[in-house]
C-alpha cells in the first residue's frame, strides 16, 4: 500500500489579504451605507442636494456677511448677514434675565455647582454615586434657592401661630433672620404632632417607636431646610419676578425633570395598585393632568388662582408655575413608566414573589430597574418635551430664554432686517445644544441598559 | 363636605372684604412700589434696555406715578403682560395700574370693572405702503393687498374702511408683528397696516426703510391709556393727575431743566402745579411737591415722548395729534387748582 504523494502541503498560514476593495476604506463605507440600492441612491443625492443648497448661505448669513462689532443698530444696518452684536449686548439678558448685574455671580455659581455635581452623576465611573446624589437632590436645591432668592424668608408662622389670639410669643424681632416666635412655635408643633403619631399609632396596635422615630427624623429634617432658608446670609433678595432668560428655563425644566420622574414613578405604581383607592386617585390625578392643555394650567395658576385666594395670601408667581410645569409633566411620565411597567413579564413579579420580597422590595429591586430602562426613550422624550415646553410660560408673563428674546426684538435700539434672524439663530443653537445633549445621553444610557439583554 | 364648604365661603368673604376696604394708594405706599403692567415688549411704549431697565412711553407713567409718590422713579416693578391676560391681571390685583398701550373703548371701560384714567397717547391705524406704488392717499388703494396681525382690532377697522368706501381687498394675516413686516418686506402684500406709532417701530426693520411710506390717512381712534381698578376713587385720581400734571408741566413749560427756577416763579399756575403755593397734592394723598418730583425724575409730557417715540429716540414719529391743544394737537389736561 502506497501513499500517493503529497502534492502540496501548506506549512505556513497564508497572509491575509485586503478585503475586497467594494466593501473596505471610505469607498465601501459610501458604497455600502449611502449608494446601496436605488432608494438609498435617490436619499443620498436629494439629502447631498438639499445640503448643498441649505449650507452656503447658512454659513455665509452665520459668519462670512455677518457683523461683529457695534454698539447699536447703525452697525449692522448695511448687512445681509448676522448682527451679533445684538446676542453680545443682549446675552446678559438671555441667561439672567432682568437678574441684577451686581448680584450675578449668585446664579452664575448655581450653574457651576450644578455642573460640579450633575457631571459625576452622570458619568457611571465616577465614586461616590450615594453621596452625590443626596447633594445633588437634597442639598443642591436648597442651596440653589438660598442663593438665587437671597433666602431669609422671614418666617412668622408655623402652624399655631395660625390659631387667633396665639401672640403670646411674638417676642423681639428676628435676629439672624430667625425669629424666636416661629422656632417655639415649631418646636412645639413638632412636638405634639409627634405626640399625636405615636398616639394613633398605639391605638392602631402600631409599634410606636419606629413611628416616633421616622416623625422624629422628619421634623429634625424638615427644621434643617427651613434653618436654611430662613437664615440671613447678607444676600440681597432678588424676586423672582427679575429672573429670565436661561436661568428661568433651567429652573423650571430641571425641576420639572428632577422632580416629576419620581412623583410619575409613584403615580404609575399607584394606577397598577390593587389598592383600589390609590388606583383611582391615581387614576383621576394622571387623566385630570392628561385632560388639560399646559397652557390653561399655567393661566389658572397664574391668573385664576389670585381670584379665588383671599387678598394678603399669594405664593410667588415662578412657584405657582413650577408646581403647574411638575404636575402635568408627572402625569406624562406616569403613563411612560406604566408602558414600561407593563412590558414586564408576569413571571418576574412571580418570582419575586417566590424568593420573598415585599412590595417594595420587588418593585425596586425588580420591576423598576428592567421597566425603567425599558422606557429611557420615552422618559427622555418627556424630558426634551417639557424643557420646549417651558417657553409657554412666556403666555404668563415670565421670561424664559424665548421670552427674553422678543423682548429684545422690540428695542428700537437694535431694530434691523436681520434682528429676528440672528435672535432666532441663535436660540435654535442655544436649544439645539440642551435637547441634543439629553438625546446623546439617553442613547448612551440606552447602550448600557442594553449590555444585560446582549449577553 | 360641610366643612370645606363653610371655609370656601370664609375665604371668599374674607376675600371680598379685604379688597372692598384696603385703598390701593394706601396699599402702594406700605408695600413701597408701585406695581405696573406694562406689555411685553412695544418699541417706544415699553422695552427692556441693553441693561435690561425698561423703558418706554407707557414704562415712564408708570415711574412718573412712583416719583410721584415716593420719589423715586426706580420704586415700580414691572409686570410684562400680554393682550390676553392685561385686564385679568389688574382684575386679580396682580397689578395697580395697567400701563399698556390699550386703546379706550366704551366696552372696556365699562364690562370689565376697569376705569381708563386719562390718554397718555394718541394713536391710530394708519397704513405703510412701499413709495413705488405711486400711491398718497388710502383711497386709492382698492384692490391692494394688505398684511396685518390676527386678532386685532386692526383687522376689523381695514373691513370697516374698505367696505365704507367700497373699495376692494385682500387680507393677509400673520400671528405676530415681526412676521407681519417681514411678509410686507417680501411682497406678500402692498399694504403694511397697524397702529401709525408701530408703523414707524416696525419700518425701522425694513432693510431700505426709506423706499416705503407711512400714509396721511388715519382709519381709527386709538387712545391709549392707563388703566385702574373700579371702586378705587382715590387712586383712580392719583392716576388720572398724574398724566393730566405731566401735560401741565408741559404747557407752563416746566421741564427737568428749568426745574429749579421754576420753583423760585411768581406765576401762580406754576406755583400750584409745583406746590410752592395751595395744599393741591394734599388733596390727592401725595405731598405737595409731588409735580416737582415727577419732573424732576422723569420730566414732562413734551420730554417723555421725545425720549421715547420722537425725535429724541429711534422711532422719531411726528407729534401730531399728541401735539398741546395749544400747538395744533388735542392734548389737554384740565388745569391744577
Amino acid at each position: 500500500m502506497t501513499t500517493a504523494p503529497t502534492a502540496f502541503v501548506r506549512r505556513e498560514f497564508a497572509p491575509a489579504l485586503p478585503p475586497p476593495l467594494a466593501t473596505a476604506g471610505w469607498l465601501g463605507f459610501l458604497r455600502e451605507h449611502l449608494f446601496s440600492g436605488f432608494l438609498n441612491i435617490t436619499m443620498t443625492v436629494f439629502s447631498l442636494a438639499l445640503i448643498a443648497l441649505l449650507l452656503p448661505p447658512m454659513i455665509r448669513f452665520l459668519f462670512i456677511d455677518a457683523v461683529w462689532e457695534g454698539s447699536d443698530r447703525e452697525a449692522c444696518l448695511a448687512t445681509s448677514g448676522a448682527c451679533w452684536p445684538f446676542v453680545r449686548a443682549k446675552f446678559g439678558q438671555f441667561v439672567y434675565g432682568f437678574y441684577p448685574a451686581a448680584e450675578r455671580w449668585r446664579p452664575n455659581l448655581v450653574y457651576a455647582l450644578g455642573a460640579i455635581l450633575l457631571v459625576p452623576l452622570l458619568v457611571p465611573a465616577a465614586p461616590l454615586k450615594r453621596l452625590n446624589a443626596i447633594l445633588f437632590f437634597a442639598v443642591y436645591p436648597v442651596v440653589a434657592f438660598v442663593l438665587l432668592t437671597g433666602g431669609d424668608l422671614d418666617l412668622r408662622v408655623f402652624l399655631l401661630g395660625r390659631i387667633p389670639r396665639w401672640d403670646a410669643l411674638s417676642g423681639p424681632g428676628a435676629i439672624l433672620g430667625l425669629r424666636l416666635s416661629f422656632w417655639i412655635d415649631y418646636l412645639i408643633s413638632a412636638l405634639l404632632l409627634i405626640t399625636l403619631a405615636v398616639g394613633i399609632a398605639r391605638l392602631l396596635g402600631a409599634e410606636a417607636r419606629g413611628i416616633a422615630l421616622a416623625a422624629l427624623a422628619i421634623f429634625v429634617l424638615f427644621d434643617i431646610v427651613l434653618l436654611a432658608v430662613d437664615l440671613n446670609f447678607g444676600l440681597a433678595p432678588v424676586e423672582t419676578r427679575l429672573w429670565g432668560g436661561l436661568l428661568i428655563t433651567l429652573v423650571v425644566a430641571v425641576t420639572g425633570i428632577v422632580v416629576s420622574l419620581p412623583l410619575g414613578i409613584l403615580l404609575a405604581l399607584g394606577r397598577r395598585s390593587e389598592m383600589p383607592f390609590v388606583r383611582f386617585c391615581s387614576v383621576i390625578f394622571i387623566e385630570f393632568w392628561r385632560g388639560v392643555p399646559l397652557i390653561t394650567v399655567l393661566y389658572f395658576a397664574s391668573y385664576m388662582l389670585p381670584l379665588f385666594l383671599p387678598t394678603g395670601i399669594s405664593f410667588d408667581g415662578l412657584l405657582r408655575v413650577l408646581v403647574g410645569v411638575t404636575l402635568f409633566a408627572a402625569a406624562y411620565m406616569a403613563e411612560v413608566v406604566r408602558g414600561g411597567l407593563q412590558a414586564i413579564p408576569k413571571g418576574q413579579y412571580e418570582g419575586a414573589m417566590a424568593v420573598g420580597l415585599g412590595y417594595w422590595q420587588t418593585m425596586g429591586l425588580i420591576i423598576l430597574p428592567q421597566a425603567l430602562t425599558l422606557v429611557i426613550p420615552g422618559i427622555v422624550n418627556t424630558f426634551i418635551g417639557l424643557f420646549k415646553d417651558t417657553t409657554l410660560v412666556l403666555i404668563v408673563a415670565i421670561f424664559d430664554f424665548l421670552g427674553q428674546l422678543r423682548a429684545a426684538f422690540t428695542d428700537p435700539n437694535w431694530a434691523t432686517p436681520v434682528t429676528l434672524y440672528t435672535g432666532f439663530a441663535f436660540a435654535g443653537m442655544v436649544y439645539f445644544v440642551f435637547c441634543y445633549g439629553m438625546s446623546r445621553y439617553s442613547l448612551f444610557l440606552e447602550r448600557r441598559g442594553a449590555i444585560g439583554k446582549l449577553r | 363636605m360641610k366643612r370645606v364648604l363653610s371655609t370656601l365661603v370664609l375665604v371668599a368673604g374674607v376675600g371680598a372684604f379685604s379688597a372692598a376696604h384696603a385703598a390701593v394708594l394706601d396699599q402702594v405706599k406700605a408695600k413701597g412700589f408701585v406695581q405696573c403692567g406694562v406689555s411685553q415688549g412695544l418699541p417706544g411704549f415699553s422695552s427692556p434696555d441693553d441693561k435690561g431697565a425698561w423703558t418706554g412711553l407707557d414704562v415712564d407713567i408708570c415711574r412718573a406715578l412712583a416719583a410721584a409718590i415716593f420719589d423715586d422713579p426706580e420704586k415700580v416693578k414691572f409686570t410684562p403682560l400680554s393682550a390676553k391676560d392685561r385686564f385679568t391681571a389688574l382684575q386679580s390685583g396682580e397689578i395697580d395700574v395697567l400701563s399698556r398701550n390699550t386703546t379706550w373703548t366704551l366696552d372696556r371701560d365699562t364690562k370689565m370693572g376697569l376705569n381708563f384714567t386719562a390718554v397718555t397717547y394718541y394713536d391710530g391705524q394708519g397704513f405703510m405702503v412701499k413709495k413705488a406704488l405711486k400711491v398718497n392717499s388710502a383711497l386709492e388703494l382698492s384692490g391692494a393687498t394688505v398684511c396685518t396681525q390676527t386678532g386685532t382690532t386692526t383687522e376689523l377697522n381695514v373691513a370697516d374702511f374698505f367696505r365704507a368706501n367700497k373699495m376692494k381687498y385682500e387680507v393677509v394675516a400673520f400671528a405676530t408683528a415681526d412676521e407681519t413686516i417681514k411678509a410686507y418686506e417680501a411682497g406678500r402684500c402692498d399694504v403694511f397696516t397697524s397702529d401709525v406709532s408701530q408703523l414707524y417701530a416696525q419700518r425701522l426693520k425694513l432693510a431700505k426703510a426709506d423706499d416705503h411710506m407711512i400714509l396721511r390717512d388715519v382709519i381709527s381712534k386709538e387712545p391709549l391709556g392707563p388703566m385702574v381698578r373700579h371702586g378705587d376713587d382715590q387712586w383712580f385720581d392719583v392716576v388720572k393727575w398724574t398724566v393730566f400734571a405731566l401735560v401741565n408741566a408741559e404747557e407752563l413749560g416746566v421741564t427737568t431743566k428749568n426745574l429749579a427756577e421754576m420753583m423760585k416763579s411768581t406765576n401762580p399756575e406754576v406755583k400750584r402745579l409745583l406746590g410752592t403755593e395751595g395744599a393741591l397734592g394734599q388733596a390727592l394723598g401725595l405731598t405737595n411737591d409731588w409735580v416737582a418730583r415727577m419732573i424732576k425724575r422723569v420730566g414732562n409730557y413734551g420730554e417723555i415722548y421725545d425720549r421715547n417715540v420722537g425725535p429724541g429716540s429711534r422711532l422719531n414719529i411726528e407729534r401730531g395729534l399728541n401735539k398741546l391743544w395749544s400747538k395744533g394737537g388735542i392734548m389737554y389736561a384740565p388745569p391744577i387748582r
